[in-house]
């Protein structure tokens, strides 16, 4: 059980129970939705920009907890931030989840590093990273938002 | 049923356990649960021995040499054929093909029975239960005919709509397929009725046996199916190697589905004659330790038989549906009135991912997400299930053990 709980720690189950930035936002710049097929995760991240500033970052969708905090945390995470410099904490957060020989360095990551559990379960680095991978797509998007309904 | 009933107390669950080095391993600490078996069976001692002789023993080519390997195992090989044959009460050995493993079977039908026998218009009809390759298959050959792809309902329980299948034969449908028991509901269809339906009206009908044939005895002929599938893997055998049953005067009259050596009669730059059955549809060396391996694998379901292995897994079923029942804000996924070996469920508050994860930590293998059967999980409006599957060597303690791991599940995600 104790190991179980390095992966579902109380701050993720806080996340997933009551996610924070979970809405769609009016006004976002850009949207993009992401799933794991295999998973049957969705997710749809929103992002507002203020020239190369993530002023505004939600989601909505559905998911197992480890995706839903995580795009909960990094809604939070990323919000003011750089888009280089979103991109960078995404590189050490990606790090953390999935290298054992690199120790989670809290001062950047913060928060994040409550995933830090997720790199003994291979299977689930997806679900950590689906919210990332979607803010992503969302920022590369040269389009503006579309609706795919 | 009096039958069933001494079945029932002749399944020596222990005994066979110990024919399968694998449940003697732990994982997590824990004895391992195998709970995942529609997604693949584990293996008994026979099959594995089974492999390794051939490997170690007998290994040549088939159909080559005139030497002595390569005819004992040529023989091997056929022996195996008619062991599939009698397993499925084929009438003939040639109507078995041996091939990749069920997927492929359905697409050798759609590619060389449907392209030869479907055009602009036409129709071919499936359920809302069948897995993704026995919808796939049919969607590519619907944009390469210009047919359509016509789908019959299933209601609230998992059971498929007779009604509205009855319905949907019309004068365009040129085909139906089928599954036989739903890997993701654990429904078994009429496919009796089916079979009887469709050919009123002269419409040939595939059967996707893959979930069935390790759970109940599959009788082709009393079925009267024109196709049956199903994969070695699943029947306690190698993966690698599937199966198709056709009736002999349909895979006569069908093209060959791939070209190369072990096919033909005779190839000449102006002209090629293709081989008899079954081996017009076998080109190219086939997968002969598998073959040899499912051979050993249907010997060792016939030996324990298949009377005792569904009353067995009946029981288990029954047990573990009560069981399931009692954990708080879990739903059943797929309750038909005739159901086998499958408990789908989705808990309250938790993803079935988190269930898998947490149960995994108790040593239990489950399976988790949508099972090759979005279209499913669309109709139940649920993302993915959770999903517990039962083959001859489960007991009653191991679903003890998923129960209790699944109080870990509430205790971790209160609802």
């Amino acid at each position: 059980m104790t190991e179980l709980r390095d992966l579902y720690q109380e701050v993720i189950l806080d996340h997933n129970k009551a996610p924070r930035n979970f809405r769609e936002l009016d006004g976002a710049d850009r949207r993009a939705d992401g799933d794991n097929p295999l998973c049957g995760d969705r997710l749809t991240v929103f992002v507002k920009l203020d020239g190369n500033t993530i002023t505004e970052a939600s989601f909505v969708g559905s998911g197992c907890a480890i995706s839903k905090a995580s795009a909960s945390l990094m809604t939070d995470a990323v919000k003011g931030k750089s888009v280089p410099a979103a991109r960078r904490l995404f590189e050490q957060f990606h790090e953390m989840v999935t290298d054992h020989s690199v120790s989670a360095d809290s001062e950047t990551l913060g928060k994040l590093v409550v995933f830090e559990g997720v790199r003994d379960y291979p299977a689930r680095v997806k679900c950590a990273s689906l919210a990332w991978h979607t803010l992503y797509a969302a920022i590369d998007s040269s389009h503006e938002i579309v609706t795919t309904e | 049923m009096s039958s069933l009933t001494k079945a029932t107390a002749a399944l020596d669950v222990q005994k066979i356990r110990q024919d399968f080095p694998i449940l003697r391993r732990t994982v997590q600490g824990k004895p391992l649960v195998y709970l995942d078996n529609a997604a693949t069976t584990q293996k008994p001692q026979p099959v594995l021995d089974t492999l390794a002789r051939y490997y170690a023993q007998e290994n040549a080519n088939i159909h080559r040499g005139v030497y002595f390997l390569s005819e004992e195992v040529t023989r091997a090989v056929s022996t195996a054929r008619r062991k599939v044959q009698a397993f499925l009460n084929a009438r003939v050995d040639r109507e078995i093909v041996f091939t990749r493993n069920s997927t492929e079977s359905i697409n050798l039908v759609a590619q060389s029975y449907g392209r030869q026998h479907l055009g602009p218009g036409d129709e071919i009809l499936i359920t809302h239960m069948e897995h993704h390759s026995n919808i796939v298959p049919w969607q590519l050959l619907c944009e390469q005919t210009k047919s359509r792809l016509r789908v019959a309902p299933i209601d609230d329980c998992g059971e498929l709509r007779l009604d509205e299948f009855e319905k949907l034969l019309g004068p365009q449908t040129k085909f139906v397929s089928v599954v036989h028991l739903s890997n993701s509901l654990g429904t078994v269809n009429p496919v009796a009725d089916i079979v009887r339906l469709a050919h009123a009206r002269d419409i040939p009908v595939l059967i996707d046996g893959s979930q069935a044939v390790y759970h109940m005895p599959v009788d082709v002929q009393a079925m009267g199916c024109d196709f049956y599938v199903c994969t070695g893997h699943k029947l306690y055998g190698p993966t690698g190697i599937g199966v198709l049953y056709g009736r002999e005067a349909l895979l006569d009259a069908m093209p060959p589905y791939q070209g190369g050596g072990d096919m033909i009669r005779s190839v000449t730059f102006d002209r090629t004659t293709y081989a008899d059955l079954p081996y017009k549809f076998e080109a190219g060396t086939p997968h002969i330790a598998g073959i040899i391996g499912l051979g050993a694998a249907v010997d060792y379901i016939t030996g324990v038989g298949l009377g005792e292995i569904a009353a067995h897994e009946k029981d288990l079923l029954a047990y573990g549906t009560e069981a399931l029942s009692e954990v708080p804000g879990l739903r059943l996924i797929g309750t038909a009135h005739r159901k086998a070996s499958i408990l789908s469920f989705v808990i309250e508050g938790a993803h079935p991912h988190d269930i898998g994860t947490i149960v995994d930590a108790e040593g239990v293998a489950i399976r988790t997400g949508h099972h090759c059967t979005q279209p499913v999980m669309d109709r139940f409006g649920v993302p993915a299930t959770a999903r517990a599957s039962i083959a001859m060597y489960n007991t009653r303690e191991e679903i003890d053990v998923l129960v209790r791991a699944l109080t870990r599940v509430r205790e971790m995600f209160p609802a």
